[in-house]
């Protein structure tokens, strides 16, 4: 596990910076289960820069959630987490559990998949909203109610002073979804972390609130990591992407570059799979086989037995490496695309 | 908690109102915490006033309840023990609540060996029958108010925890608490903010209930001779005097008895109410149209 990614390039929307907001640096996760210790991450490192959309991609049980659970240490008490994490000048994993959650609090906001279950349903999402403020900032009551019916305005919830006292089961799914987001933003933090936030959602409320994230971010100047298995969203509002399988990356780079120039057989499949209204009446494209179970990966490139191009002898047997291919541009492949 | 707190407050009030049973429960209780706290006034005779000439007369218009063996006025002795009775069903219940809690909220939220001691501790406590339990307390303290109090509190206590803890266990793992500890809330506020409020109705109605049988287990160790000590009057006591004279005096046991027996039934009946409107998930449609303009 002693890969590392090339530098990221410059993200596409914003000028060019060296800090970041959260780097991470070879994480590896390994959970102990009844059936003995399982590697669900294995040295990933990715960063993202002040303002930038990071996209992580992968199906489920890719790593994606546990990936960032790790990397914010918030991952569950059985799991072993080595690897370096940087949030803006604070190293995390060097850091004891009450300061690292003072500065996950402060400068980290989570916004859930599922806002039906991620909203407290006996408090009034007003008191939710400013939670994190009146704890890492030691607002008043009267401040804090203040501050939520602004929050509530900000994510274009309509008559917000009315609403501050309403209690979650008073909203629709995409309501509660954007009382999850004020509720992440109420400290004004420089990372947002989205977790599949659209999943639950209906398409049409699913645009809103992609749009509405994509707005905020835009105002707030918040880095996004988005994580995600919908490569629509991805291209809509990604900088760079990052796509998963089998607890590693498998490639990663400046979106445009990773939708154009695929190169991995599992990115270059998943992007065959997306329905397109030009090929209508068609069948749907689909990857044969499901995704491997981190209890049994296979030894060489976790991709091998669903693979339909098999380029290399050594695929089977021996873990490829992550190599450069273009600018920024990183892939875990013995697979140098011919056409396809 | 201005407005929040305030709303709530009404809403439980107009629910309350609109069911009869916890209407007239809430009602009964209203007069037993006045006679609880008025009863010495209310009562028309001193409740040691021995009158050997007036002994176990039947209910009449000088003693409504009649009097008992001593020809002390019975009227005068249920309601003065009245207060006895309440103040024994909430200090032992506030025991029971504060520490139950506790134990349950630690054992569940931290989980391992804390929980594992904790709630064998418990178990053990669970495993005596709760009168056999308190008379070994009482017995140990020796009898009186205080040890009563403190015995039937201490009985009670594992239902409270093992209540909360069932409640804990299923909260902790919702996504909301995962919300919390991801904007960095402390242990003791998401305990306090996320985690009792959604445990809050059934130990509520455990509260309510808990009050009836503190009140029916003072009786029972007033009736036993190991609660409030003669001659100061007690409802158990009473009953337990009164046995004697069950087939010429049954005046002296019905009286305390059916006091008793209004106070557990209204306990039961606001609990039971309580239960249904403090949940907002179980709002009317009408009033959730009201709080949201």
């Amino acid at each position: 596990m002693s890969e590392r990614t090339e530098r990221m390039p410059s993200p596409r929307r914003h000028p060019m910076t060296d800090s970041t907001v959260l780097s991470v640096d070879d994480l590896t996760v390994t959970v102990g289960t009844r059936n003995g210790p399982v590697r669900a991450v294995a040295g990933v490192s990715w960063q993202v820069r002040p303002g930038e959309t990071f996209a992580l991609v992968g199906e489920s049980g890719s790593g994606k959630s546990m990936t960032l659970l790790a990397a914010t240490g918030l991952a569950p008490r059985a799991a072993t987490v080595t690897g370096r994490v940087r949030l803006l000048d604070d190293e995390l994993t060097a850091l004891p559990d009450d300061r690292r959650r003072k500065l996950r609090g402060r400068h980290v906001g989570f916004v859930f998949q599922d806002p039906m279950t991620s909203l407290n349903p006996v408090l009034p999402v007003g008191r939710q909203v400013t939670e994190a403020a009146e704890e890492h900032l030691g607002l008043t009551r009267r401040a804090a109610r203040d501050r939520a019916v602004e929050l509530l305005e900000l994510v274009g919830i309509p008559s917000a002073a009315g609403r501050v006292d309403a209690y979650p089961h008073q909203f629709s799914g995409g309501m509660r979804q954007r009382v999850a987001i004020a509720m992440a933003l109420a400290c004004e933090p420089d990372l947002l972390i989205a977790d599949e936030p659209t999943t639950a959602l209906d398409v049409t409320t699913q645009a809103q609130i992609i749009e509405l994230v994509a707005d905020l971010q835009a105002r707030l100047g918040t880095a996004v990591v988005w994580v995600t298995h919908d490569l629509g969203v991805v291209a809509g509002i990604a900088d760079t992407v990052a796509v998963m399988y089998g607890g590693r990356i498998v490639e990663q780079g400046p979106v445009d570059a990773v939708f154009d120039t695929p190169t991995h057989p599992y990115t270059r499949a998943l992007l065959a799979a997306r329905p397109d209204p030009s090929r209508r009446g068609e069948d749907l494209v689909a990857i044969p086989g499901s995704p491997p179970s981190p209890l049994d990966l296979p030894p060489g490139c976790a991709f091998w037995p669903r693979c339909p191009v098999r380029a290399d002898p050594r695929c089977e047997h021996e873990l490829p490496p992550l190599t450069p291919v273009g600018d920024g541009h990183t892939v875990r492949t013995f697979y140098r695309g011919e056409a396809g | 908690m201005s407005a929040t707190t305030e709303s709530t407050g009404r809403r439980v009030l107009a629910a309350l109102r609109r069911d009869p049973l916890a209407v007239g429960g809430t009602i009964v209780l209203a007069l037993l915490v006045v006679v609880g706290v008025a009863g010495p006034w209310l009562a028309p005779a001193g409740v040691n006033d021995v009158d050997v000439d007036q002994m176990l007369r039947p209910p009449s218009g000088a003693h409504p309840f009649g009097t008992d063996e001593l020809g002390r006025d019975v009227l005068s002795r249920v309601l003065v023990a009245a207060r006895v009775s309440l103040q024994v069903g909430a200090v032992s219940v506030g025991i029971a609540l504060v520490a139950g809690v506790t134990l349950g909220l630690l054992a569940g939220y931290y989980r391992g060996w804390l929980d594992s001691v904790l709630m064998r501790c418990m178990d053990v406590l669970f495993a005596f029958p709760v009168l056999l339990l308190a008379v070994a307390i009482v017995a140990v303290l020796g009898p009186g108010l205080l040890t009563a109090m403190v015995a039937i509190g201490v009985v009670y206590t594992p239902i409270f925890a093992r209540i909360t803890r069932a409640g804990v266990l299923s909260v902790r793992e919702q996504v909301f608490v995962r919300a919390a500890v991801s904007i960095g809330a402390s242990d003791l506020r998401i305990m306090r903010r996320h985690v009792l409020p959604n445990i809050a109705a059934p130990l509520i109605v455990q509260t309510s209930l808990s009050l009836a049988f503190a009140i029916l287990s003072e009786a029972a160790l007033s009736f036993l001779g190991l609660g409030i000590q003669p001659p100061a009057p007690a409802w158990g006591r009473m009953l337990f005097d009164g046995r004697g004279f069950v087939t010429d005096a049954w005046w002296l046991g019905v009286f305390p008895g059916a006091a008793i027996f209004l106070t557990v039934l209204a306990f039961n009946l606001v609990g039971d109410a309580l239960r249904d409107v403090l949940d907002p998930r179980q709002l009317t449609l009408g009033e959730a149209r009201r709080s949201t303009p």
